[in-house]
């Protein structure tokens, strides 16, 4: 069981109260972009067994999107942080680095 | 004009709890920036009780203030100030960026009582009921088994209980499952 902290309501929330939201800190191409990005944007993924950072909704509860930083395999959670922000803050970061020594996650590191 | 009634017309059912339809309430959803000095005098002038702060309801029998999220709070009044407390709202705020809407018909209230109240609710909610960990004024919107809803208790044994209209019939139909006579668990 799957359980996140909101980082807007601070309510410890189990899984079945949240809407996941897909992968993390996507960068949408629109008009303008190339084909090859245009098709990333929309059918690339990441699909790590590991260090795996995603939106999800708190969706019964105070209905805001945040970020989760996590582990696919062990469910253990780094850190939750809001949606407003395009990379993980320091010290989510930091929580990854001290689980797993240089880890990369995209072009985070 | 026909009279409104509640969507369960004040059904109620006797088992480890009492659970009752408390009929109509008025209910004012508010959203805005929560911060801002006219947005909470606007709502306590018509609920008449202190602005909560987060997950935290300020409620005394037919009035209070829940708060529902950072930028949203329901205000709960008689059911017949309900369109005062609107007009009033709105003419406070008429230079606010803010949203006042009446959500009473759109909205269904219980109430869940008795030493096993708490119990009863933690059948159907993902949430930690127990005394340490909730207690009389607090405000939680979770789920109950698969539909939204949001409650407070009033005191250490009675759960207030707010949902859609739409769904009124499943959650009393929940809360009367979970109440059935001989279902204690016994673990608060
Ligand atoms: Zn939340």
């Amino acid at each position: 069981m799957l359980i996140l902290t909101c980082p807007y309501c601070g309510i410890t929330a189990d899984e079945t109260e949240l809407a996941p939201g897909g992968e993390a800190h996507l960068k949408r191409h629109g008009p303008g972009s190339g084909d090859d990005e245009f098709h990333s944007y929309l059918f690339t993924r990441e699909n790590p067994r590991g260090v795996h950072f995603e939106r999800w909704r708190h969706a019964y509860g105070c209905g805001k999107w945040f970020h989760a930083a996590r582990d696919t395999m062990t469910l253990e959670v780094f850190g939750t942080y809001k949606a407003q922000t395009t990379e993980p803050p320091k010290e989510v970061r930091a929580a990854i680095t001290a689980r797993h020594p240089g880890w990369s996650w995209r072009d985070f590191s | 004009m026909s009279d409104p009634i509640s969507a369960m017309n004040m059904a109620r059912f006797d088992g480890i709890a009492r659970i009752e339809e408390t009929g109509l309430h008025g209910m004012i959803t508010l959203r805005g920036d929560l911060a801002s000095k006219p947005l909470k005098a606007a709502a306590t002038a018509v609920a008449g009780v202190a602005f909560p702060g987060a997950n935290e309801a300020n409620c005394e029998d037919d009035t209070g203030i829940c708060w529902m999220s950072p930028d949203e709070a329901l205000v709960m009044c008689p059911y017949d100030t309900v369109k005062a407390g609107v007009a009033q709202m709105q003419k406070a705020l008429a230079r606010q960026h803010v949203l006042v809407v009446n959500v009473s018909d759109a909205r269904a209230v219980f109430q869940v009582s008795g030493p096993s109240a708490r119990e009863v609710m933690a059948k159907l909610c993902p949430v930690d009921l127990s005394p340490e960990a909730f207690k009389p004024g607090m405000f939680r919107r979770t789920r109950m088994a698969q539909v939204a809803a949001a409650f407070w208790m009033v005191d250490d044994q009675t759960f207030r209980i707010v949902c859609f209209r739409s769904v009124a019939d499943y959650v009393f139909s929940l809360l009367r499952v979970a109440a059935q006579p001989g279902s204690e668990v016994g673990c608060f």
